[in-house]
């Protein structure tokens, strides 16, 4: 199971990968495998706010259907378009061409409140 | 079940069966201060011969529409259901299936449902119909609720000629949500664009379009109102009597987004109002969003053509209190009698009913209007429905008219609709010209009984 060093992690099973202000958010390779083949993401709209925590969307796999929790809070400048023709992408790449939204943090300081990958991984062994 | 045995003998081995020496000691834990400790003030029992009697008396009382001309409608409409119906939905295999969740198991049933939805995308003109609602007003409700979803805005703009059960029902939906609902005063019957406009804004999540609205009008603006509403960002929602869709433009055509109705109309009997089935079809955009039960198409491991539920994701037994309803069951037996009926008749069939409903109702309102002191209230075009007024209130018209075995219409007194001296009358297929004459003779009658020749009093020994 791939839990890069380089991400943080919530322990709703998110990743995000901040560059400079901008935030891309995916879910985990752990979070794909529970829930099984993808089949539909809904994403929120353009410019629409998020909140640390806060659902932001909905996950849909065959037999099971998951809220997404934005691991930090700004607004919406991205969603991957791919997913709306190809869900199952997610399962294949969770850390790249899986990735979900891209959001423009409006709080760094709460990056701190993420895990680490360590912490992540000590999280999945419990 | 007419005979269940309940002698001393059967309860003592019940409950020497369960462990428990006598019936009060099931009571155990109900205080005693809350016991009833007399008997119950009803009537001594009754021999099973008397039992009959009473129950056949008590049924009596209740008048079939079978033995009279049949006016009335409003809704729950009196059109003719081929023995075939009957037959397919009193088989058992059909008749005690309950929710198909054992797609094994289910074939049939699965297939017929998938084949209800078939047929109402094609009725309807849309793309997705889901497996049935409870009823056209709850279906309704329904589509609200998409649309508000849908549109993360809180406005319906319903109309004033909506049916006014629909309307109660709907308010009932709107409870508790944070979605208000905004009437659009009718016009001499239809609704006008300009109305729609005035009250359409940025916060509007639909409007709502019943067509033939409740007093059987086709309202002739809704390319003009589709535009407006499309323009601000809401949804268009028909609400559209099935029937009438063999003739009239479909909904698809009008690039409604949501489509209701009470299919009653489809093979069902009227039965006091219910059981009934509502349709649901929409835009295959709101896929996600659709309430209800879905059946799609499939291969099985096989490759053999197969029925499951599908989408289930959407419904309560997954998603909980995120469902997109909380209706996840259907009206499977009502929507497989609309589904052998729509089968049955095919499109040239149901053209040919909607046809002598149009043709039918017209020479009924011709006949009123020409030969009573009724007079249609609304001179828009109607389908199989339309109102009257005339120098007898209408409430006497119906008790006037039970007396003769008709069913005059139904009195707009009591939905307090502006409409006081309305009566709605509705002609079906079923109507023959005979029955319709003696309608007309009637209403003749009531407003002038003094007048009366030799020729008429025989007729009226007829009717």
């Amino acid at each position: 199971m791939l839990v890069p060093d380089t991400l943080k992690y919530t322990k709703e099973h998110e990743w995000v990968k901040s560059e400079s202000n901008i935030a891309t958010i995916g879910i985990t390779d752990y979070a794909q495998g529970e829930l099984g083949d993808v089949v539909f993401v809904e994403m929120p709209k353009l410019g629409a706010k998020v909140t640390q925590m806060q659902p932001f969307g909905v996950i849909e796999a065959v037999k099971a259907v998951s809220e997404l929790f934005s691991p930090v809070s700004g607004e919406v400048t991205e969603t991957n378009s791919k997913l709306e023709t190809e869900a199952g992408i997610i399962n294949k790449d969770p850390y790249g061409e899986g990735w979900i939204i891209k959001v423009k943090i409006s709080n760094q300081t709460e990056i701190d409140n993420l895990l680490t990958a360590d912490k992540y991984k000590e999280l999945l062994n419990k | 079940m007419p005979y269940v045995a309940n002698t001393d003998q059967n309860r003592k081995e019940m409950l020497e069966k369960i462990g428990v020496g006598s019936f009060e000691e099931l009571l155990r834990d109900i205080p005693p201060e809350l016991l009833l400790k007399k008997p119950l003030n009803l009537p001594s029992a009754l021999s099973e011969l008397e039992v009959t009697n009473l129950m056949r008396e008590l049924s009596e009382q209740n008048k079939s529409s079978l033995e009279y001309a049949n006016f009335s409608g409003a809704g729950s409409y009196d059109h003719f259901i081929p023995a075939v119906v009957d037959q397919i939905i009193s088989r058992s295999e059909f008749y005690t299936a309950y929710t198909p969740y054992q797609a094994e198991a289910s074939q049939g049933t699965l297939q017929s449902i998938y084949e209800f939805q078939s047929l109402i995308c094609q009725l309807t003109g849309m793309e997705l119909a889901n497996a049935s609602l409870y009823d056209g007003g709850s279906a309704l409700g329904e589509a609200c609720l998409l649309a508000h979803y849908q549109t993360e805005r809180n406005r319906i703009l319903v109309p004033g000629n909506l049916h006014p059960f629909y309307k109660r029902v709907l308010k009932t939906y709107v409870s508790g949500q944070e979605l208000r609902l905004i009437e659009v005063a009718h016009n001499e019957g239809q609704i006008r664009a300009s109305s729609v406009k005035e009250k359409l804004d940025n916060k509007s999540a639909a409007v709502v379009i019943q067509n033939p609205n409740f007093f059987g009008i086709i309202e002739e603006e809704i390319e003009e109102i589709e535009k407006l509403t499309h323009s601000s960002g809401a949804l268009l929602i028909m609400v559209c009597d099935p029937i009438s869709l063999g003739i009239l433009k479909t909904p698809g055509e009008y690039n409604a987004d949501i489509v209701v109705g009470e299919g009653q109309s489809l093979g069902n009997r009227m039965s006091f109002g219910g059981p009934y089935l509502g349709y649901f079809a929409c835009k295959k955009e709101y896929l996600r969003r659709l309430p209800g039960r879905l059946i799609g198409a499939t291969l099985d491991n096989r490759g053999q053509k197969g029925y499951v539920m599908t989408l289930q994701t959407r419904e309560q037994h997954i998603r909980r209190e995120k469902a997109t309803s909380n209706i996840c069951t259907n009206q499977g037996l009502m929507a497989l009698a609309a589904t052998v009926y729509l089968s049955l008749l095919g499109k040239q069939g149901i053209r040919q009913v909607a046809e002598l409903c149009l043709q039918k109702s017209h020479y009924a309102a011709e006949k009123i209007e020409s030969e009573t002191g009724f007079k249609r209230k609304f001179k828009a075009p109607f389908f199989k429905e339309f109102v009257i007024e005339g120098p007898v209130a209408p409430k006497k018209v119906v008790k006037a008219g039970l007396k003769q075995k008709l069913l005059a219409g139904v009195d707009l007194s009591q939905f307090k609709i502006g409409l006081d001296q309305g009566l709605l009358v509705a002609v079906t297929e079923k109507r023959s010209r005979t029955e319709i004459d003696q309608f007309a003779l009637f209403l003749q009658k009531l407003v002038q009984p003094e007048v009366k020749s030799v020729s008429e009093s025989r007729k009226e020994v007829k009717v």
